[in-house]
């Protein structure tokens, strides 16, 4: 065969006729183009052919000069189409090729998939969802067990923390999260100086957005933006390094050495999340009343000013329970991100879904914990 | 059916399908071969031999157009796979199918889906037949019950073998393997050979190998060629047989006939 001279090679043609008996004949080159154009037309024509056969049908390939597997399946489908027709059908002149290439879909005819159709009904389905909850809740019990194992141990023996691990992630984390956390803290800042200065204008109590912007950005609005903005850029970071971990078969290769996973990965990340979160948080505070401090400008109080109010509304308590509030967000953040990782399946899809579900669950997580600190705080009279 | 267009390629002569000349490759000051020139003709099966390192899988990729030559031409089907861009190189790639090292099956598709996605992208055949093919193929590889599984629900093996399928959908002049019997167990590699000759012999697919399953070489290949590092060329060409037989380069010699026959290596 030789395909320069495949333009030379007749065209793929086709004719039938009844008499004096029912006959298919193709010839020419039964490639791919040629089922393209003729997949539809021929396979009625079949039909038609062999509804009127009412016995045997002669297929005639001597004319054949090529057959691709395109080809194959069309003659396949012309099989069962005279099959169909109760036309029983003979071939005529198929060679090496065609018979090559026929094999498979025959064979395939007697072919079993290897995993039975889905027949199960709700209720079978309905306790799969329950197993799936019920391991997916162990799976995140085992690994809170084990995280906590790993932190305890880390306090006993602090000489087997992965320090260096730690100070790198504590920078990709923290050091580098420095311009976006400046920008939005900043925005924040300003938005709510501006909002409620509007409205304290009416009755001249300008000075006392200094109150309302300190106290909602260090007890709520610092420690909640940080940790979102921890869970999109450092736990979606973590999920996915660990996620390729697991896919490349990394994190096998680790256990098998005898180190364990939580420790020489997780730990590391979990003690940066731990160590940046509330120096973020921080951070953002002051670069938040420094953007509301601006705004007050324009509003005729001068910076001495409202920094002597904020200091005054201040009280350590303020401080203290955002802090708080930060270090378990951290805590929180780089967990998830961790434990999303080392759930990935394989596959590259299952290392976007773990790294979604990192930035999801952090965030969900985040705001449930903001409400159950505000109950928490309430009663201590925090 | 006449004989004329069935005729079997004897892998000796017979149009050159691809023409390597003055193929000097490497990455940036690294160069790791200077200046090969070979010919692959249509319907041999044509390997890629060279210990590791020594530029076999580059000089696949640079045959298919991934990597750019530093210097020299390489023609494939009549084209030169470096300068063509648009739909000429489309048309190139159109030829030949590529089976990856590791497989590169996608993992968010099941096999059929992968198989049938050249079909999806190259041809405008009914979505009935594309299944067919489809399914044909992976029955081919002994995967015909297996199309509705994902890559990650089976073995390493059978993703090289789904692999082969999809790589030989739409029927290529050339089809590139590459290390196609690495991993596999010693049965299915048989079988992987009978299906590689018989794609040659019956349907005349040119095969370009990298290999060095020196079992499996023996078996199947018409041609060799052997990349030697230290020289940065090609050390021997030619029949396996004959080269470890009668080659006097001491290199081919201790590849060719390392596991192949110990007793047989001179003392």
């Amino acid at each position: 065969m030789d395909s320069t001279a495949a333009s030379a090679e007749p065209p793929f043609e086709y004719d039938a006729t009844v008499d004096p008996a029912p006959r298919l004949r193709l010839s020419g080159r039964l490639d791919v183009h040629a089922v393209e154009q003729h997949w539809g037309s021929l396979r009625r024509r079949a039909r038609d052919l062999g509804q009127q056969a009412a016995g045997a049908v002669l297929v005639d390939l001597r004319g054949v000069e090529y057959c691709d597997g395109a080809g194959a399946a069309l003659l396949h489908a012309l099989e069962q189409d005279f099959a169909r027709a109760d036309a029983e059908v003979r071939f005529e002149g198929m060679g090496r090729m065609v018979e090559e290439q026929l094999a498979p879909y025959r064979e395939l005819d007697a072919v079993e998939p290897a995993r039975a159709a889905d027949g199960r009904g709700w209720w079978q389905g309905w306790m799969d969802g329950v197993d799936r909850v019920g391991r997916a809740a162990h799976s995140q019990f085992s690994f809170v067990g084990e995280l906590t194992r790993a932190v305890g141990s880390a306090l006993r023996h602090p000489r087997q923390v992965r320090w260096g691990d730690t100070l790198r992630v504590a920078e990709a984390a923290g050091f580098q999260a420095l311009p976006i956390v400046s920008l939005i803290a900043f925005l924040l800042g300003v938005i709510l100086a501006f909002q409620s200065a509007i409205a304290m204008r009416q009755f001249g109590g300008e000075i006392f957005v200094a109150n309302l912007v300190a106290v909602s950005l260090f007890r709520e609005l610092g420690p909640l933006m940080m940790a979102i903005l921890l869970a999109g850029r450092s736990g979606a970071a973590f999920a996915a390094e660990i996620g390729t971990m697991k896919v490349n078969e990394e994190v096998n290769a680790l256990k098998t050495m005898g180190l364990d996973p939580v420790r020489f990965l997780v730990l590391p990340k979990v003690l940066a999340g731990l160590l940046v979160a509330p120096l973020l948080a921080l951070y953002a505070n002051m670069i938040g009343l420094i953007g509301a401090a601006v705004v007050m400008q324009g509003f005729g109080i001068p910076w001495v000013a409202f920094f002597n109010q904020v200091t005054s509304a201040l009280s350590l308590s303020d401080l203290f329970s955002g802090l708080v509030k930060a270090v378990v967000f951290g805590l929180v953040v780089a967990g998830v991100g961790c434990l999303r990782g080392l759930q990935t399946g394989s596959g590259a899809a299952s290392v976007g879904l773990s790294t979604t579900s990192a930035v999801v669950t952090s965030i969900i997580l985040i705001v449930v914990l903001d409400g159950v600190f505000a109950v928490l705080f309430y009663h201590l009279g925090v | 059916m006449t004989d004329a267009g069935m005729t079997v390629p004897d892998g000796t002569q017979g149009e050159v399908v691809i023409r390597v000349r003055g193929l000097t490759m490497g990455f940036d000051d690294l160069v790791l071969m200077r200046d090969l020139n070979f010919d692959v003709r249509r319907g041999e099966i044509f390997v890629i031999l060279g210990g590791s390192g020594s530029g076999k899988s580059t000089l696949l990729k640079h045959m298919i157009g991934l990597n750019r030559p530093q210097a020299g031409h390489i023609w494939v089907a009549g084209s030169d796979i470096a300068e063509a861009e648009g739909a000429q190189r489309e048309a190139i790639l159109r030829r030949v199918g590529v089976m990856y090292q590791m497989g590169a099956l996608f993992g968010s598709m099941t096999l059929l889906e992968n198989v049938r996605l050249p079909l999806e992208v190259h041809t405008k055949l009914p979505r009935q037949a594309m299944d067919a093919i489809a399914r044909a193929r992976l029955q081919l590889v002994g995967l015909g019950s297996f199309a509705e599984f994902m890559p990650s629900e089976i073995s390493g093996g059978m993703q090289k073998r789904a692999a082969i399928a999809r790589a030989m959908v739409l029927d290529p002049e050339v089809l590139f393997l590459d290390e196609p019997s690495a991993g596999l167990d010693p049965i299915t590699s048989a079988d992987l050979d009978r299906l590689i000759q018989r794609l040659a012999r019956t349907l005349g697919m040119t095969m370009v190998i990298v290999s060095h399953e020196l079992a499996s070489i023996f078996a199947i290949a018409d041609r060799v060629i052997m990349l030697d590092k230290e020289s940065q060329g090609i050390a021997a060409e030619g029949d396996p047989a004959t080269l470890r037989d009668t080659s006097n380069h001491p290199w081919v010699q201790r590849f060719l006939r390392r596991t192949d026959s110990d007793e047989e290596r001179p003392a």
